[in-house]
């Protein structure tokens, strides 16, 4: 397959403008002709749904949460990058675009990571209008504050709530079409497969998650805006019902998975404190702007943070790296806090812990405005830890996070599948191998309200109008497989529960396919995983039937997609011989412990196909082209 | 440390209910969800049904937990019930688990609600209608701190109907001030703000929720601590747009 990724000829700053007048267009009767189904209602999909519904075309919207406003959008905390430059600090558009290719270590495209900047402008004054209470000066402007990986200050924040206040933006935009009817708002209904009409995305299958009941809903485009894949960690910052399975599917049916071995693990999360830990919680990147990491210069060193002298403390960041210092990107502070934990420096309980110590700020500042800023992050520390962050140092140690592969798509956001779109996470396009703070609120929002409203009518322009039905054959046989697959993990009379065999992938995954990976590890690994896929399948245990409402179920069905995706993540980070941003092969580092990038033979986009159960992925690349930024060594010190 | 849980189970919206009775031994450290967790781990082992709860975030933001413990929304502490952990316990005790109680949120299963009421009052007007790509530049709007902080505040509500299930009336209005205010605060918010208070209002009544009788106990026990100015801001929203009306 000849992976094409239409990205616009001519200047880079002029792409996105010449492609968007030559897109075609639906005319605005015509619009309301078209059904669209939205998959997921956080940023990207809340958005686009809103946004399609004004131009006037027919929306279904799918969410498995109770209400569209819980989507894990919602959790994100610090902030969200624009070019606008209204510090005067030196900020543009090409700065912005500039700063993200770099910082996804040379692995994303330019031409969208270009538009990415270009309209982050036009979110901002979106938010805005929708009533967004972002952080403001007494004068009444916005405020700023900066994130990793950039030295301008370009992020746009509510306290530590921006995602909540960016999502309830959507959300009362998307509410305002549902009112209209333009939108059909279906809760509580988990998307279970995409079904293809002639090769094109047609609809897809959902399960109703109170009643169990499987039905088909069909329209002229499907888009998948279902987030990322960190579950497949067990334990990560996600929320507990994030998943994998609309976009697992889809590549099942053909569409191509695009770097899944490039992670985020987040440098600042609150560690892990036992077995029995459900999820990991992130304390913000802002917090790097004020906070000074450090472990002590010996290991084993058990005196409390506050006791241990200035002269004894390894502020590790700062030595390494003097001219972004605590705020180098997510990749880098994480690496650095592994290897002060793997050279037993680590702190607390578990010695998987680093310093975040605000004694400096707080003295420099005083408590008051280090409570402004942070007031609320400190509550949810003290409230999990139990230890009041305002008097002694924060422990902190990387987690999964995000994740930058995901389903491969097009400059028009288009997957391999026609008419099936990927928006948000839940696409690969724009964040290379690591994604800089503050962009994924940025991405989730540009591809919603000002890129599929583009691209999808260049799609939908040359389609008929004719509604397909939903008694197809095509349509009967996606329930049918739906069905089996329901009644398969039902009847399996084991001994594990899905939460126990998810926590042993889990461990797989985070041992040897997380901060740093290696070659024998990976094929370890890889065989590990397929013991752990045939375990499941033939010892899980299930509780309860098909037609009610059965949390067991839906987490076994997504568990079945982890075991499959957890693999292709190992075969791609195996196929990588190189390190490139999150993915930190230890085959390939400089002397001094850096990823080593091998731009003569990785340059590359890596998307896989499905060849069906037990077969080995199919590799194709897409060969990144830089016309305007020079590869170099990414350097912070 | 050993406790004994005595928890609402309801099959479906249609069956009857009971409250039964585990006995569980968990660490201090867990959140109370992980120990719910834990037990349900231990029913799905001896092949019973587990014990059917919302929840997703677990930071406390996305507002999808809810339980009544020990006759508390989110129980003794004021947090999310995920944030809320056993070292808030003590060996021995019994912790009665029960869902949110209001007729304007009836059970789904065992401890799972159904909110959409909240969803459909935000339906009626809690936007600003603004199409996308028709905003202006965002510092034109000059907003002071102080204005924006309090709309903030307001906006900080996570709708997990704690207000409601903490109300003798199960009465709505400090969430439905929330909505009316984040918006009537703002200079964006002001086109609208008459057909948003009387709209929303109306849209709570006809849900079924209750009058206030401004006790407070909504506030009191609101995890983002929601402030009761969001009611009187309500109510003058609303008698003011009456008041004037041009909606007949």
């Amino acid at each position: 397959m000849k992976l094409d990724s239409k990205i616009p000829e001519g200047p880079l700053a002029e792409k996105w403008n010449k492609h968007k007048f030559s897109v075609k267009l639906v005319n605005p009767a015509n619009k309301r002709k078209y059904d669209i189904i939205v998959v997921g209602t956080g940023l990207a999909g809340a958005s686009a749904a809103a946004s399609l519904a004004e131009l006037g075309y027919n929306v279904e919207a799918f969410t498995y949460h109770d209400s569209p406003r819980r989507a894990h959008s919602i959790a994100a905390q610090g902030g969200i990058n624009a070019a606008k430059n209204y510090q005067n600090d030196g900020d543009s558009i090409y700065r912005l675009f500039y700063d993200t290719i770099k910082g996804g270590d040379y692995r994303a495209r330019e031409g969208n990571v270009f538009r990415l900047a270009e309209v982050s402008v036009n979110i901002i004054d979106q938010c805005v209008a929708q009533g967004v209470p972002f952080a403001r000066e007494y004068g009444g402007l916005l405020s700023n504050r900066s994130f990793g990986g950039a030295q301008v200050s370009r992020t746009f924040y509510a306290r530590g709530q921006t995602g909540q206040q960016l999502l309830l933006g959507a959300y009362s935009s998307l509410s305002r079409q549902v009112a209209t009817g333009k939108v059909k708002m279906y809760t509580r209904t988990e998307v279970m497969d995409i079904v293809l009409v002639d090769g094109q995305a047609r609809g897809v299958v959902t399960r109703n998650l109170i009643t169990g009941k499987i039905e088909s809903h069909a329209a002229h485009a499907v888009l998948l805006c279902t987030g990322g894949y960190g579950n497949v960690f067990y334990l990560s910052t996600n929320a507990l019902n994030c998943n994998a399975s609309a976009t697992w599917r889809a590549h099942k049916k053909g569409a191509l998975f695009a770097n899944p071995c490039f992670t985020q693990i987040h440098p600042t999360c609150i560690p892990v404190s036992g077995e029995y830990q459900s999820k990991l919680t992130l304390m913000s990147e802002s917090l790097r702007n004020d906070g000074r990491v450090w472990v002590p210069k010996k290991g084993g060193d058990t005196r409390r943070a506050e006791d241990i002298p200035e002269a004894e403390r390894d502020y590790f960041l700062e030595r390494r790296y003097p001219a972004f210092g605590n705020l180098v990107p997510r990749d880098v502070a994480s690496r650095n806090a592994k290897y002060v934990c793997d050279e037993g420096r680590g702190v607390g309980d578990t010695k998987l812990a680093v310093y975040l110590d605000f004694a400096d700020a707080i003295r420099r500042d005083g408590l008051n405005v280090i409570s402004a800023k942070y007031g609320n992050l400190f509550e949810m520390y003290e409230k999990i830890t139990g230890e009041d962050p305002y008097k002694t140092a924060m422990r902190i140690y990387p987690a999964v996070h995000y994740t930058m592969g995901g389903l491969w798509v097009d400059y028009n956001l288009m997957t391999t599948i026609p008419g099936l779109y990927a928006l948000g996470e839940a696409n690969f396009s724009d964040h290379g191998a690591n994604r800089l703070g503050a962009s994924a609120l940025m991405q989730g929002l540009a591809d919603g309200y000002f890129v599929i409203p583009y691209t999808i009518g260049d799609y939908l322009a040359v389609m008929p109008w004719d509604k397909v039905s939903t008694d197809r054959p095509e349509f009967r046989e996606a329930e049918a497989s739906v069905h089996g697959m329901v009644n398969r993990l039902l009847t399996i009379k084991g001994e594990k529960s899905p939460n126990q065999i998810h926590k042993e992938l889990g461990k797989i995954i985070w041992d040897y396919c997380g901060m740093s990976r290696n070659a024998e590890g990976l094929k370890d690994a890889r065989q590990r995983v397929r013991s752990l896929q045939d375990e499941f399948w033939n010892n899980l245990k299930m509780v309860g039937t098909g037609d009610e409402l059965n949390h067991t179920l839906e987490k076994a069905s997504r568990v079945a997609d982890y075991l499959e995706l957890g693999e292709l993540m190992i075969v791609d980070a195996l196929n990588r011989d190189e390190s490139c941003g999150g993915h930190f092969r230890e085959e390939f580092q400089t002397e001094d412990g850096e990823a080593l990038r091998d731009d003569a033979n990785y340059a590359y986009v890596a998307a896989w196909a499905y060849k069906g159960a037990g077969k080995d992925s199919e590799l194709h690349k897409e060969d990144l082209v830089f016309e305007n930024v020079k590869l170099t060594q990414r350097s912070y010190k | 440390m050993k406790l004994k849980l005595r928890i609402w189970r309801q099959k479906d919206a249609n069956s009857k209910g009971k409250l039964v009775d585990y006995d569980v031994d968990v660490n201090s450290h867990m959140s109370f969800l992980e120990m719910l967790d834990e037990l349900n781990e231990q029913l799905v082992e001896k092949g019973e049904e587990p014990v059917a709860f919302d929840h997703d975030c677990r930071e406390g933001i996305c507002g999808t937990c809810n339980l009544y413990i020990n006759g508390r929304p989110h129980g003794p502490v004021r947090t999310t019930t995920c944030q809320l952990h056993m070292r808030h316990f003590n060996e021995g005790e019994t912790i009665v688990i029960e869902p949110f109680r209001a007729k304007s949120f009836p059970i789904v299963k065992d401890l799972i609600i159904d909110r959409s009421s909240f969803d459909r009052i935000v339906q009626a007007g809690g936007y600003i209608s603004v199409n996308t790509g028709s905003a202006r530049d965002a510092n034109e709007t000059l907003i002071p701190k102080p204005i924006a902080d309090e709309a903030f505040n307001s906006a900080a509500c996570i709708a997990c109907g704690a207000c409601v299930a903490a109300c003798k009336n199960a009465s709505a209005m400090l969430f439905v001030g929330a909505q009316i205010s984040k918006f009537a605060l703002l200079p964006q918010g002001k086109a609208e703000r008459k057909t948003r208070a009387e709209k929303m209002v109306a849209q709570m009544d006809a849900e079924g929720f209750g009058a206030c009788s401004n006790i407070g106990a909504c506030s009191a026990e609101c995890p983002k601590e929601i402030s009761m100015a969001n009611i009187a801001r309500m109510n003058r929203e609303y008698f003011g747009a009456k008041l004037t009306s041009t909606n007949l």
